[in-house]
């Protein structure tokens, strides 16, 4: 089975986290992906950017009344890019059996 | 490192449930909320049945609203206590689960369960109002039903079942007015229980 298909940007079990919950829950903001996949707030920053910078998700900012509201969600390319991971773990797994 | 990604997906799988739905819904709530129905549904019997009015849709509608503060009165305890055992059985899991109560699903579940809650509501007071009274029960039935399908989709599937189980029993209460307090105790206490049952036994041991 081909291993290369596996997504080097998913190999982290915080990213992988991100991806699964923008993806099956729509946009969020930053504490609501902390409260989903308990991680710290540097932590979590840090892997959201990694993400951005792949353009594997999108940043919008805003403003409810004066506080900024940063929200995240998944763009086109990290659905796709998301999906053949999975395929090439599903792959990986069936062919090890 | 098969293991490796086993656990992968298995997190992957258990974040998207986590996103998407509200998983703390607790089964001992909806038993016990069966329960204060059937508790309640028998007071109502107390009060406002008698030998002579039981499928007698005329005498029941009379004796209904003689009695009508006291069933009002009933009905709205029955609801406080279920919301209240809801709340607090449902945080209890919540804990347990390691996940945050009041989160986004939980918000979705609620406002998509009261909007046809609320119309239904609203409606049965109006043919109340108007004299329609054998139809007060069985509307609840159904918008209940109605509310417990549109919220179905933020959390377990079983709710989807139990609210097309309300839906029916309602419309079938429609045709048999005289036995409205029997469909009320059927799809408020009995279903709560068969349901709350299922889902415990499903999600929670």
């Amino acid at each position: 089975m081909d291993i290369h298909k596996l997504n080097k940007a998913f190999e982290n079990r915080v990213r992988l986290g991100i991806m699964s919950a923008l993806i099956a829950g729509d946009a969020m903001d930053f504490n609501r992906l902390k409260e989903l996949l308990a991680v710290t707030d540097g932590n979590l920053a840090s892997h959201l950017k990694a993400l951005e910078k792949e353009a594997f998700i999108q940043v919008n900012k805003t403003f409810i009344g004066r506080k900024p509201n940063t929200k995240y969600a998944a763009t086109a390319d990290g659905k796709k890019a998301f999906k053949a991971h999975i395929d090439a773990l599903e792959a990986l797994i069936k062919g090890q059996k | 490192m098969e293991k490796d990604y086993l656990k992968d997906i298995s997190e992957i799988r258990s974040i998207m449930e986590r996103s998407s739905r509200f998983i703390s819904l607790s089964g001992l709530s909806g038993i016990m909320a069966g329960i204060y129905a059937l508790i309640g549904a028998y007071i109502a019997y107390e009060v406002a049945y008698s030998y002579e009015t039981v499928g007698y849709t005329e005498q029941l509608v009379r004796s209904v609203k003689e009695n009508v503060t006291v069933l009002l009165l009933d009905a709205l305890g029955v609801l406080s206590l279920a919301i209240i055992t809801g709340v607090v059985l449902s945080k209890r899991k919540a804990k347990k689960l390691g996940l945050v109560f009041w989160d986004k699903n939980a918000q979705q579940l609620v406002i998509n369960l009261l909007i046809p809650l609320a119309v239904g509501g609203a409606l049965a007071v109006i043919f109340y109002k108007e004299g329609y009274i054998k139809f007060v029960a069985p509307m609840t039935l159904i918008f209940y039903g109605l509310g417990l399908l549109n919220a179905s989709y933020f959390t377990y599937r079983d709710i989807r079942l139990l609210g097309l189980s309300e839906i029916l029993l309602g419309l079938i209460a429609c045709v048999y007015t005289g036995y409205g307090l029997y469909f009320w105790a059927a799809g408020f206490g009995l279903l709560h229980i068969i349901y709350g049952a299922v889902m415990y036994y499903k999600y929670e041991r």
